[in-house]
């Protein structure tokens, strides 16, 4: 009998960093298999962002490049320009993409750049230990909200989905989330879609994923699939946001 | 091809095509956007890529990006832009890939003015970003040179993996003057296939390659600085260039001047010359690495009494004459930084002053 399941060849052999609970491994391994399956591992280049994922590189074993904070999209549109041949991914999270990479993200967007951006919302700077980001959820309590998040202060938790889906350029804009079982096919299925239409030169794509932390949530990983299901999914609701027409 | 009359800044533009480098993103500002107007009809004419960023802050990281690939790439900025570049060449110079920024000097601080300056000469040779990083940093004092420096400058990004800095004034962008870009500059990017990360099937290699600038364990982090700092001082072995200009014979005053201000110079030490003073002057056509040696052994000519910094900035480059003087000579400064560039006769009332 052959193998009916086995390790994509786009990523390698380590010993996560990442916390229990921690959703990046799961989202690294559907990008692994995207990459597998469409055949372009020998042409893709990844840009790690700065936040947990910057050690993302250790995992895959293809071409990367390690980006400044909130810069990937326009480091992956350097790339793109230059060699339009190539499949340039970025893989950014929500301190990184939302707060000081917004001006990047949304401009990259609205030129319409053929790249594919991979968007890991989990309400909070994971890596500088638990602050509040811009997607973090009202009345959420973080290491710089410590009484929760005062909307009348700091405003309300930023779509970044739906913002970017306002810009009158073509894009393909989804919105999933890896936390049961359930949702993984189809997240997959978004990551695909988004490197298909980029590989097909069609448009700018990102895919956000709703993601948990239960380090800095300050809960146990079962907890924290509860918390993000009741708290997260209804305001940041699944599918397919815009695609192109 | 012979010498055609141009603005500086499309000179710069041209002479990056004519170099082999047909990557551009920039982002307007005064007084040298004029690179940004040319190239965008310029490049599409070779198949070369022209873009617009968001900012200066994005267009440092595109140039990361491209430069990433192993694709020659430059740009184009002036003061305040180039404080917002200063992020990325950090990463730039700490990822150890090539990459050539143009500075076309305006006054500041702030937004300070539109007018020629030199007032970014601190920045640019000993503060351009966080953490141990230097440019190679040259200074044109003319159109022609300022084509010159250019051209070369992709091929010793090259060789070094660090970025490349042109450092001119307001005037080298804006004026008109005949150039010519020398057949023998154009060069072809030397092996990538080591660093880039261009796609494995590109290198025809299953080696993945990894660009980064983080290292995490002390030891390493430390080892890394060795070997940027190990570059910085063959660039001191190897790159030093400047021009002496009435050295051969005695003079009094040993005049320190680059860029455009060292053109009012030359003038004035002809001048000087006519009116029986004898006034050397040494042209730093690098600023970093600088040519001490050079400076040092002029200052310590017997019949020089004093060595002045002319510059148009509040006596930065003055910093780099001192420490090259080693106090065996009086240093002093004289310049302007409003954006006016000191006249001649200004100059030849100061070096006179200094004998007094």
């Amino acid at each position: 009998m052959g193998k009916t399941f086995a390790k994509p060849e786009a990523l390698s052999d380590q010993i996560t960093h990442y916390c229990p609970g921690c959703t990046h491994g799961v989202i690294h391994r559907l990008v692994a298999e995207v990459i597998d399956e469409l055949d372009i591992r020998g042409r893709t280049v990844g840009v790690a962002p700065v936040g947990c994922a910057v050690l993302m590189y250790n995992y895959f074993t293809f071409d990367f490049l390690e980006s400044a904070h909130g810069r990937a999209p326009a480091q992956a549109t350097g790339m793109k320009r230059v060699r339009p041949d190539l499949v340039v991914f970025t893989y950014q999270g929500d301190g990184d993409l939302a707060s000081i990479g917004m001006s990047e993200i949304v401009h990259a967007a609205n030129r319409g750049e053929k790249i594919t951006t991979i968007f890991v919302n989990n309400a909070v700077y994971g890596m500088t230990g638990g602050q509040m980001a811009p997607t973090t959820m009202p009345n959420q309590r973080t290491t710089t909200s410590p009484f929760g998040r005062n909307v009348d202060e700091v405003g309300m938790p930023i779509k970044v989905s739906e913002l970017l889906a306002s810009l009158q350029t073509t894009a393909y804009i989804a919105r999933q989330t890896v936390i049961l079982p359930k949702h993984i096919t189809r997240a997959k299925k978004a990551i695909k879609k988004a490197f298909q239409y980029q590989i097909d030169g069609r448009c700018f794509s990102f895919v956000e994923i709703v993601s948990t932390c239960p380090t800095n949530w300050g809960l146990t990983p079962v907890e924290a699939v509860k918390w993000a299901e009741e708290k997260m999914l209804p305001y940041y609701p699944l599918g397919e946001i815009k695609t192109p027409q | 091809m012979g010498k055609v009359l141009m603005k500086g800044n499309e000179a710069i533009g041209e002479a990056a095509i004519r170099a082999g480098c047909l990557n551009y993103f920039a982002y307007p500002i005064t007084p040298q956007s004029e690179v940004a107007e040319y190239l965008s009809r310029r490049l599409p004419e070779v198949g070369g890529v022209f873009l617009q960023g968001e900012s200066e802050v994005a267009v440092s990281y595109m140039i990361l990006g491209a430069a990433a690939t192993g694709e020659r790439v430059f740009t184009t900025s002036s003061s305040p832009g180039i404080s917002l570049m200063s992020e990325g060449i950090s990463y730039i110079a700490g990822m150890q890939i090539p990459a050539v920024f143009v500075n076309i000097m305006r006054g500041g601080p702030g937004l300070g003015g539109i007018l020629p300056s030199q007032a970014d000469y601190l920045q640019a040779t000993k503060g351009i970003g966080h953490g141990d990083c230097r440019l190679l940093v040259m200074a044109p004092a003319s159109v022609q040179e300022a084509a010159e420096m250019t051209m070369r400058a992709f091929p010793l990004a090259e060789k070094y993996l660090n970025p490349v800095m042109i450092l001119g004034d307001g005037l080298i962008g804006q004026m008109m003057e005949p150039v010519e870009f020398p057949d023998d500059l154009k060069t072809e990017p030397s092996k990538k296939d080591e660093w880039a990360t261009n796609g494995m099937d590109t290198r025809g290699s299953n080696r993945r390659n990894l660009i980064r600038s983080l290292y995490l364990d002390p030891e390493v982090l430390n080892q890394h600085n060795l070997e940027l700092k190990a570059k910085y001082d063959r660039m001191q072995q190897e790159e030093i260039r400047y021009e002496a200009y009435n050295t051969d014979s005695d003079y009094e005053v040993l005049i320190v001047s680059y860029g455009t201000m060292s053109r009012v110079c030359r003038t004035a030490v002809d001048q000087l010359q006519e009116q029986g003073m004898a006034v050397g002057m040494l042209r730093p056509q690098t600023v970093y690495p600088f040519p001490e040696e050079a400076v040092g052994n002029a200052a310590a000519k017997k019949s020089c009494l004093a060595v002045a910094s002319i510059e148009m900035s509040m006596g930065q480059m003055l910093e780099d004459v001192q420490r090259s003087v080693k106090g065996r000579q009086p240093v002093h400064w004289f310049g302007k930084c409003g954006g006016e560039v000191p006249t001649p006769e200004e100059v030849i009332e100061f070096v006179r002053s200094l004998t007094k």
